[in-house]
């Protein structure tokens, strides 16, 4: 395998995909990079191309990835990216070997992650992301009989419940954070949209026995080594439930570790882009969530659209943009109607921790007046995660601006760190091709 | 898609397991938390796609392990930490 390539795309999500196959397509030299085991992100998550699927998304996962085998793009899963070493240049760490790729485009869809919001007892095993839980199942975790609360932000909540229902799951509720009245104008964006992001209309008949409450939210979760009952309010009372699992996300927020790496400029919390998907740095592409919280169709689209500016097609990427228009607004709605209620501030106590890799409580940051001195003053955002966690949540709870990232942008063998590049031919050779 | 079962061992004790199966839902089927925390809490995973590293565990004798993004294999021995 050669380490040198015309577009390097990091993320093998949807939006990956379609970047990576467009660009190989065209006669690139295409290399598709990704942490997880296998392609597909989250969405395509525990789906397999290879086994013919009633799942209107496992039919489309299966199609991208047809179209990406027939072309001869390198695609290495297992992957973590550790480092921009010089312009053109990246350090990769694979089963803990280092190795070095060449690129002249590169294409960012590094996707998004779930919000956490900390609140008492939200570090006790049993409670996980919303989506956390549903990526568990769909790795084998048996939820059959389990009683579980999804509660949070965001239209995911139904569909994760709408999953783990059909993995024979007691959902006792859903508890959305959102009030109706803010939601409405979102229904009407989803009647307006022409694309698959109505499925959430669908799941309803799914869920139909199961309480889907708006205006209400976590307020603390019990238990001594394990969940076993959590806490909600409407801002008048508050009632509990026993349960096995409380599966709570508060809507995404896009991975900028990398696009921050390379200095790529932010506004608003997301990647700014052109239309063809050029951000401010030369040759660095974004794709999908990085440039808006806006689900599948929105990260196709753009991943075709870099794909053909990457392989120097700018006349085939322009053709598609007429349609960006609607997917980059619906992103903005679903923002505004899962806004955050200022009550959610309020959740922590002063012993709560906000920093699970460094055990940072609330009342030491309380204290601090930005991140930077949070991270020196208390080790909050030192720790493994790096801030991956506790930074979004910083920025809600205290209007922090978390900005600083440094590489390796992944905890990292040392020797991966101090090695000096590599040119020409590589360990990459040993690499396996998936 | 292989749906051959196997056992590995987690803290000792034997769980059934596939090659489908992420260490993380292995060691969540015997109830045990993944990691203490730097205080001594139990901590489980929590963002199930690799990014808040709650879920490491020594697996095979290589400690912190992110479990969630390991698949399980035969004869796998797993401690949590």
């Amino acid at each position: 395998m050669k380490s040198d390539f015309d577009v390097v795309v990091v993320g093998a999500g949807p939006g990956g995909i379609a970047s990576a196959a467009v660009a190989a397509e065209a006669g690139s030299r295409v290399c598709l990079v990704d942490d997880n085991r296998y392609p597909g992100g989250q969405i395509w998550r525990g789906l397999h191309p290879d086994v013919p699927s009633k799942n209107p998304h496992g039919r489309e996962f299966a199609k991208w990835m047809e179209r990406l085998r027939r072309t001869p793009c390198t695609t290495l899963t297992g992957t973590q990216i550790i480092d921009h070493l010089a312009p053109n240049i990246l350090r990769f760490e694979r089963e803990s070997k280092t190795f070095d790729l060449t690129y002249r485009k590169l294409i960012l869809a590094t996707g998004a992650r779930e919000r956490f919001l900390p609140f008492p007892g939200w570090t006790l095993p049993g409670v996980t992301g919303a989506g956390g839980l549903q990526a568990l199942v769909k790795s084998g975790l048996e939820v059959r009989d389990k009683r579980v609360v999804v509660a949070g932000t965001g239209p995911l909540l139904l569909a994760i419940a709408a999953g783990l229902k059909a993995a024979g799951a007691n959902i006792l509720a859903i508890y959305e954070q959102a009030p109706l009245a803010q939601l409405i104008g979102f229904g009407f964006t989803l009647m307006s949209h022409p694309g698959k992001i109505v499925e959430g209309l669908g799941y309803a008949k799914k869920l139909l026995d199961i309480p889907y409450r708006t205006g209400r939210w976590v307020t603390s979760a019990e238990g001594s080594m394990q969940l076993n009952r959590v806490t909600f309010t409407d801002g008048r009372r508050q009632w509990s439930h026993d349960c096995d699992y409380l599966a709570c996300g508060f809507h995404l927020v896009p991975n900028l570790e990398l696009p921050m790496l390379f200095r790529c400029e932010v506004a608003n919390g997301y990647v700014t882009t052109s239309e063809l998907q050029q951000t401010s740095v030369p040759n660095v592409s974004c794709v999908g969530e990085l440039t808006g919280i806006g689900g599948l169709e929105k990260a196709l689209l753009e991943g075709e659209i870099a794909g053909w500016f990457a392989a120097g097609h700018e006349d085939k990427a322009r053709r598609l943009t007429g349609q960006l228009r609607a997917f980059r607004n619906f992103a903005l709605r679903l923002d505004q109607a899962f806004k955050l209620r200022t009550e959610l501030r309020n959740l922590c106590q002063p012993e709560t921790i906000v920093c699970r890799c460094e055990d940072v409580a609330f009342c030491k940051l309380q204290v601090c007046r930005s991140w930077r001195e949070a991270k020196l003053h208390t080790r909050c955002g030192m720790g493994s995660c790096q801030g991956r966690i506790c930074g979004p949540q910083t920025e809600f709870l205290f209007q922090w601006r978390c900005s600083s990232v440094r590489p390796p942008i992944y905890p990292a063998r040392l020797s991966s760190v101090a090695e000096m590049p590599k040119s020409g031919q590589s360990e990459t050779e040993e690499v396996a091709q998936v | 898609m292989d749906s051959n079962g196997f056992t590995i061992k987690v803290n000792g004790c034997e769980v059934q397991a596939t090659a489908e199966m992420s260490v993380a839902a292995a060691i969540m089927t015997i109830g045990s938390p993944c990691r203490t925390s730097i205080h001594g809490e139990p901590r489980g995973p929590l963002c199930g796609m690799g990014i808040c590293m709650e879920c490491r565990a020594t697996v095979n004798g290589q400690k912190h392990q992110r479990t969630c993004q390991l698949t399980c294999r035969p004869e796998m021995e797993v401690v949590t930490e």
